[in-house]
């Protein structure tokens, strides 16, 4: 008796359902289409293989979505209950099979030519000649270090830091190495050169990351992690932490300066005259 | 196949009379069934009166209440609301509620038996659950309040102690210690139940004549057994790491404000992600499977169709759940751990969305050519399949580590698993508490108020979690207290200002339900037939609700698949599993 009853709205309801998963699709997809809300430009030329790739899963899945929620819409709709005559079946093996496969070649392709971009941020080393940038991560800053013209970065202890005098990284001054070595909040780097990142942290873990760049790696305490890359195109980039590091996680904020080579040159003797 | 000649394992049993041994300290499994859905319903207002108050910071970060002297809330007290939400929502509302609670509740039933195996077990687990949501919600009094690390707890902030932050002192060793007691209490429920359905199937219940709802518990208990025991194992690690001085998560060299930790060296941070992610992927899965299997159960029940592809579905099931394991890496991809495996995780998990993909056709497969009734178990069964696919194709960006790199621990994550684990699983349990409630408490639920809720959480839920992946796109990290710091972050506001609307009319539309829930209870519409839905499992062959033995001691007998509708020659739509062959009234 109760079925009986609820079919005779059962023409509203259906339509108000299908409405709405259609007009829902419909949006989601317009405000990725028109990129509404997008990535900024990239900066790298992993950054723009990783923007083909993700217009790759876009469009695959894009597709799926609207398949599967118009199907969704269409179903409810179309078989709704008017005391039709059901049709009776259990199952087709072959669009089983035939689906199975298409989502096996759909799904795993897209992963394995996902495999290109990734390659290119870890698998490959940094280049020759790379100027390295050590970054060291502690609550709630970013410390970032240059070797100086010596090429070779100082001695560090854990004992000897002391954010408050001024030596966040724990420099041990008594290595010759160490004297040259340049430590700033911000990290300048020249346009157009690879660099090599050296991140690790003090305390918590941490996690880099540039928009710009594509580019996100936690710093891990303990641990020494390299990544590289080779900035294209001057300006300001916003650093933001992206692993969650304790109460003022939100506020660990720092910048990324890419300029031109003359700029970096004048940057590292500021940066030098400063220390003495 | 196992089956018992003579019912449920331990017999006919006797009905307790005192009101301690029935309602409080029962074994038996449909009173702590109701428990666990009383519990799970208690902690999901919980959860969601947190979620509450982030939004209200959030949607106006620098607004002035007069009633919140010096502002609403300070950065860690935000950080211990998004810890205790995640962590409630999580193990007290996703993990008992499908498959503790209905679990529970029908999975003895659906397969003929008088009980569970281990009656006694099963009130222990309920009890042992019930003492962990205490001693976490402790955590919210102690001194420094409730841990501000997550509901992934990554170390050091984790295992440093109060050092690391506020929070991260008492509160922190409540929180292991109240989910190593959860893993405890999870064990138990999980042995349970896969020794109930392979041994106290009644005759004829072949494993191809399970509901799937039987699958799904079955698939999720084995989850649990082996997912719960390496997530103990890791909290009892963490735990001495903070209170016996061990090692296992911190390195050495650790300098936190100025001072050196010496007392600490050789452990590896990314230890504790290996162990939390291989238990916390398959957790995944645990809150999902039994909305699947709800899911399935329903669409066929209300489109008068049998299931598309019994077979293939359940293979699915069995793939999701073997797969879950093979995958916990794509929560790691910028861990630092080695980015060749970062790949193989990746293309694994690429395969798991292939059973994902089988059960959105297959749910298709089965409205189509079906008559479909709108009720609103029915709606909620629908509206799960569509989240379903929202929420799971987002997945296929995640699971790409070059993808990755951009959107990982941002808000694109939080809308991906929002909409699959939370959201697509809770609708799988509204639409079984619609489906089964007249079974449990011999009323219905209000239809109309029902409706209503039903439309306002449907539409508020995409309102809430749609724009997150937007967020995300645009490079929002998770897990801020606020955008002021960060300058492209803060012409993203407006967007946390449209969610949070979306999120207080969602969560004011779950006080529509809880009114239904209780009005229902007493004075709900009486349901006094065995089978109002012309449902064909077993629980539709007895009262509503049933007798303190189920079957009143009379063993069922199975003759038929679990979905046998409009089967063509029968005069009904329906063939009860039951129903003996020579009973089958021919058209």
């Amino acid at each position: 008796m109760l079925r009986r009853r609820s079919e005779q709205g059962s023409t509203t309801v259906a339509l108000s359902l299908a409405v709405f998963l259609v007009l829902m699709t419909v949006v989601t997809v317009y405000i990725f289409w028109a990129k509404v809300w997008w990535f900024p430009p990239a900066i790298t030329a992993f950054g723009h293989e990783i923007d083909a790739q993700f217009v790759r899963t876009f469009v695959i899945t894009g597709v799926v979505f609207v398949l599967a929620q118009f199907g969704l819409a269409y179903a409810v709709f179309k078989f709704r209950d008017r005391g039709q005559k059901v049709s009776y079946f259990e199952g087709n093996n072959t669009m089983e099979i035939v689906w199975t496969l298409a989502t096996v070649v759909l799904f795993v392709g897209l992963g394995l030519y996902a495999r290109n971009a990734w390659a290119q941020v870890h698998f490959q080393g940094a280049a020759e000649g790379a100027l390295p940038i050590e970054i060291t991560a502690q609550q709630f800053v970013w410390n970032f270090r240059y070797a100086g013209p010596d090429g070779k970065f100082g001695r560090e202890k854990p004992e000897l830091v002391s954010a408050s005098t001024g030596n966040p990284v724990g420099l041990d001054s008594t290595d010759p190495a160490s004297k040259d070595d340049i430590v700033s909040p911000v990290i300048a780097v020249p346009v157009n050169r690879e660099i090599e990142l050296i991140i690790r942290s003090q305390d918590v873990t941490h996690s880099f990351y540039v928009r710009e760049l594509r580019l996100k790696q936690d710093a891990v305490p303990g641990m020494e992690i390299h990544m590289h890359f080779n900035a294209s195109m001057p300006g300001n980039y916003e650093i933001a932490c992206a692993e969650l590091c304790g109460l003022g996680h939100y506020r660990m904020h720092s910048m990324l300066q890419v300029m031109t080579q003359e700029d970096f040159d004048k940057w590292v003797k500021d940066q030098e005259a400063a220390n003495q | 196949m196992v089956t018992h000649e003579n019912g449920g394992g331990h017999g006919h049993h006797q009905a307790p009379t005192g009101f301690i041994r029935k309602y409080v300290f029962s074994i038996d499994h449909k009173v702590i069934g109701i428990q666990y859905l009383c519990l799970a319903l208690f902690s999901v207002f919980v959860g969601m009166a947190l979620s509450a108050l982030m939004r209200l910071h959030l949607g106006w970060p620098n607004a002035h209440w007069s009633i919140f002297k010096g502002g609403l809330m300070t950065p860690e007290q935000y950080l211990a609301l998004m810890t205790m939400h995640g962590t409630i929502m999580v193990f007290m509302v996703l993990t008992t509620a499908p498959q503790s609670g209905f679990g529970n509740y029908f999975l003895p039933i659906q397969i003929g038996a008088a009980d569970m195996a281990f009656p006694v077990l099963n009130m222990l687990s309920f009890w042992t659950t019930m003492v962990s949501l205490l001693v976490m919600i402790a955590a919210f009094f102690v001194a420094g309040g409730a841990p501000i690390g997550g509901w992934t707890s990554y170390p050091p902030l984790s295992a440093l102690g109060e050092m690391a932050g506020p929070g991260q002192g008492a509160g922190e060793t409540l929180w292991i210690i109240g989910l190593a007691i959860f893993c405890g209490a999870s064990l138990m429920g999980a042995l349970n139940f896969i020794t109930t359905l392979i041994d106290l199937r009644v005759k004829g219940m072949t494993l191809g004549r399970l509901p799937l709802t039987c699958w799904t518990w079955f698939v999720t208990a084995i989850l649990g057994l082996l997912a719960f025991g390496v997530l103990l194992a890791a909290c009892i690690l963490l735990l001495l790491d903070r209170i016996a001085g061990t090692s296992f998560f911190i390195p050495g060299g650790l300098v936190i404000t100025d001072q050196v930790i010496t007392w600490h060296k050789g452990g590896s941070p990314l230890l504790w992600q290996h162990l939390f992610w291989f238990f916390g992927h398959p957790e995944v899965y645990i809150a999902i499977l039994p909305g699947m299997g709800v899911a399935s159960h329903l669409l066929s029940t209300f489109s008068r169709k049998p299931v598309f592809g019994y077979r293939a579905m359940v293979g699915a099931i069995c793939g999701i759940g073997f797969l879950g394991f093979c995958v916990w890496g794509h929560h790691m991809f910028i861990s630092g751990m080695s980015p060749y495996s970062a790949f193989a995780f990746s293309i694994l998990t690429m395969t798991i969305g292939v059973p994902s993909a089988i059960k959105t056709f297959n749910w298709l497969g089965t409205l189509w050519g079906g008559k479909i009734t709108f009720n609103c178990a029915m709606l909620f069964a629908l509206g799960f399949v569509s989240l379903f696919v929202s929420g799971g194709l987002s997945g296929l960006f995640l699971a790409q580590p070059a993808l990755d790199l951009y959107l990982h621990d941002g808000y694109f994550v939080v809308a991906h698993f929002h909409l699959i684990m939370g959201v697509a699983a809770i609708f799988g349990m509204f639409a079984g508490l619609y489906f089964w409630f007249p079974k449990m408490f011999g009323r219905f639920l209000n239809e109309g108020i029902g409706k209503l809720h039903f439309w306002l959480t449907f539409i508020g839920v995409y309102a809430i979690f749609m724009p997150m992946h937007f967020l995300g796109l645009a490079g929002h990290p998770r897990r801020y207290f606020d955008t002021t710091a960060v300058d492209f972050l803060q012409k993203l506001q407006p967007v946390h200002v449209f969610i949070s609307i979306a999120a207080f009319i969602t969560i004011g539309a779950q006080l529509i339900f809880l009114f239904n829930f209780f009005y229902s209870l007493f004075a709900g519409k009486e349901c006094k037939e065995e089978n109002p839905w012309h449902a064909t499992t077993l629980e539709w062959s007895i009262p509503s609700p049933p007798p303190f033995d189920n079957f009143a001691g009379v063993e069922p007998v199975v003759y038929h698949g679990p979905y046998e509708f409009s089967v063509p020659g029968a005069a009904d739509d329906y063939i009860p599993q039951h129903l003996a062959p020579n009973l089958v009234k021919k058209a």
